[in-house]
């Protein structure tokens, strides 16, 4: 997993602007200052409103529209659990209810320890393989109840 | 030297196949023996992922479902000289699975190593631009209509009007935009292709760009396939670097250039409207139509939006004409398709075929029914907006026309089996929570419907006025489907309502006080 930097003004103007001559830049600024900071924070909208020339209410809509944009930061790790039909098909609905339930945290909760975010994704395009998951930046198909626990001690170790 | 073929593509990698390519490369060097490992896209035969293959003179002989555990005693077998082993599949362009196959769309993929020019232009590559940039604009429209080409995302509009329609359109300028964002589940081929012959939906793209007079491409991937934007980004440079792509492509005068955009996990923008308001930097919201994205789309321009599918598609029209491709299929569904064969099935995979095999071929023959073993109860075609299907309409031809006629939907031809332990009215119950989750907000049928449609499934499951509930939901369905404004409220009654039609039994009073 890679470390987010703590959120620093100066270095995401830089981005903004680094981004900004772009046709439509606005989801590939959303993107690069996730990628830095983890998450795109409070302080984004107003930074992104000025360089683009647009309201804040405009920007926090677009920042709230997509999935993918962390308003916290997350966990050290992220698990994205597969919830689409190939995934149901075999046993993904009830694979992640067990893992929520030991782990003690609902859809997109964190563990106390601040490990391991779980969230749901919807398709992973491995559904000839099914269940899948993602655990930060690894793909890992034919899940079960073993396999998940291992992936996840692997990481946490 | 011996080359070794072992796939990259993400499901290989989610199935073990790093570990493999590591532990062989580490054996052979301590045996001494001389091997060269080329990453390879994949084949299509997920259930023997990990594979490898093992270049001899009678051809690439594969290994399947290999773990590191195997390595060693693959070698003892000898398997660099296509020894004989229990993971031995023989040939694998013998094998069942990918002989029944006509490969046009993925001839390349599993084969080539993506990234390598030379293996692209040793496989026919760049022989449709050349060829479209000879005969220019208007015979490379006009091959492409002659080819019969539907759009494969699913609603299957005409490839060459769209294009014609695009290219006719007064502009200063005009776009291609290619939709990446597979989101349906059961659906793989987009991203297959991506990571296994990306060059080929450059070329696509660039025969498109010619053919309309457009000057720059965007490609709009979904976030969740990491892999695939990776090696179409490197593909990108390298083409790039070859002149394949900028300011004079091929040495025609014609300048156009693609440049990669990722989504940010929203199922609607799937749909092409939203797409472009998410390429413009706004919230996905939907557009009402019209004016059509071929008149006004990007940036207000006439924009050519094609899926991935229809792109890569497009060489081989060039390459060997119009009426080559529409040889192939049945009615007015022509050339092939790439189904990806998905969820509880044995041998899941995908496989290339011309229109028109049935449904049941598709998941009996073929698939080899459910991989639990179980029999097979419902198969839900076309993503989470397809209908679900019972054995009893396994006659049904893979065919546009032949499943909307059993109001059903091939969609981007992905096929998503389950076995009998499959509770339909939890299935049904998903695709409104799925839509709630997903709708982009801007109609009142799917925003508010969607909502209000999960709360009447959990009254029916819950046994709850069962019969005024499904009175209630199939009414709502209607709304849904009549009153949205595009396919994601309009399509979501549809695994509902063939849910309630074919599988009554699972909504029924005694039913729900048995689940309790």
């Amino acid at each position: 997993m890679l470390e987010a930097t703590p959120w620093n003004d100066a270095r995401a103007v830089a981005i903004v602007n680094e981004h900004a001559g772009l046709e439509g830049p606005m989801l590939p600024i959303l993107h690069a200052l996730q990628h830095e900071f983890g998450h795109v924070g409070e302080a984004a909208a107003p930074l992104i409103a000025n360089a683009l020339n647009l309201t804040r209410a405009e920007v926090h809509g677009v920042i709230t529209f997509y999935h993918d944009f962390r308003r916290e930061p997350a966990g050290r790790h992220v698990l994205k659990l597969c919830r689409g039909e190939a995934c149901q098909s075999t046993g993904s609905e009830a694979l992640a209810q067990d893992l929520l339930a030991r782990l003690g945290i609902d859809w997109h909760g964190l563990t106390p320890d601040g490990e391991l975010t779980v969230e749901p994704v919807y398709c992973l395009g491995l559904c000839a393989c099914s269940p899948a998951a993602l655990l930060d930046d690894e793909v890992i198909g034919r899940l079960d109840a073993e396999s998940l626990a291992e992936a996840l001690d692997a990481v946490r170790a | 030297m011996t080359r070794i073929f072992i796939s990259k593509d993400a499901a290989a990698l989610a199935l073990g196949a790093d570990k493999v390519a590591v532990k062989i490369a580490a054996e052979a060097e301590a045996r001494g023996v001389a091997i060269e490992i080329i990453r390879t896209g994949s084949r299509g035969m997920v259930f023997l992922e990990p594979l490898v293959e093992v270049e001899t003179p009678a051809g690439r002989i594969g290994y399947g479902s290999v773990k590191a555990s195997d390595v060693a005693s693959l070698f003892e077998a000898g398997f660099t000289a296509g020894g004989a082993h229990a993971r031995g599949i023989g040939k694998t362009e013998d094998h069942p699975f990918f002989a029944r196959q006509t490969r046009l769309t993925f001839a390349r993929c599993g084969i080539i190593d993506p990234v390598s020019l030379d293996d692209y232009a040793s496989l026919a590559g760049w022989r449709g631009l050349r060829r479209a940039i000879e005969i220019g604009p208007a015979a490379t429209i006009a091959e492409v209509a002659k080819s019969g080409l539907r759009g494969r995302g699913g609603a299957g509009f005409p490839t060459g009007i769209k294009w014609k329609t695009v290219a006719d359109a007064p502009a200063d300028r005009r776009y291609i935009v290619c939709n990446a964002d597979e989101g349906d589940s059961g659906t793989f081929a987009d991203r297959m292709i991506m990571e296994g012959d990306p060059f080929a939906l450059i070329e696509g793209m660039a025969i498109a760009a010619v053919a309309v007079g457009a000057s720059k491409g965007y490609v709009y991937l979904r976030s969740e396939y990491p892999h695939a934007a990776r090696t179409f980004q490197q593909a990108l440079e390298i083409a790039r670097g070859a002149r394949y792509l900028g300011s004079d492509i091929l040495g025609s005068g014609h300048a156009f250039d693609i440049e990669l955009r990722i989504g940010a996990g929203a199922y609607v923008c799937g749909e092409e409207t939203s797409l472009l308001e998410s390429l413009e930097g706004k919230r996905g919201v939907v557009r009402a139509k019209p004016p059509l994205p071929a008149h006004k789309g990007l940036f207000e321009r006439p924009t050519v939006v094609n899926n991935v599918l229809s792109l890569v598609a497009i060489p081989t029209i060039l390459d060997r004409g119009g009426e080559f491709y529409a040889g192939f299929g049945m009615g007015r569904s022509r050339g092939t398709m790439p189904l990806q064969i998905a969820g509880n099935i044995r041998f899941g995979g995908l496989f290339e075929t011309a229109f028109g095999l049935t449904l049941g071929e598709i998941v009996e023959d073929i698939g080899g029914g459910t991989a639990s073993g179980r029999p097979v109860r419902a198969v839900q075609c076309g993503g989470p907006l397809g209908a679900y299907f019972p054995p009893a309409f396994f006659d049904t031809p893979f065919d546009y026309e032949a499943f909307a006629a059993r109001d059903g939907l091939i969609g981007h031809g992905g096929l998503v089996v389950f076995d009998d332990t499959v509770e339909m009215a939890k299935m049904a119950r998903f695709a409104m929570e799925f839509c709630a989750i997903e709708s982009c907000g801007k109609c009142t049928p799917c925003r508010i419907g969607s909502t209000r449609g999960v709360e009447v499934m959990e009254r029916i499951i819950g046994g709850v006025k069962v019969d005024e509930n499904i009175a209630l939901i199939e009414d709502l369905c209607q709304t849904m489907k009549f009153g949205s404004l595009c396919a994601l409220g309009g399509l979501a009654p549809y695994p509902v309502l063939s849910a309630l039609r074919h599988f009554p039994e699972d909504f029924s009073p005694r039913h729900a006080l048995a689940a309790e």
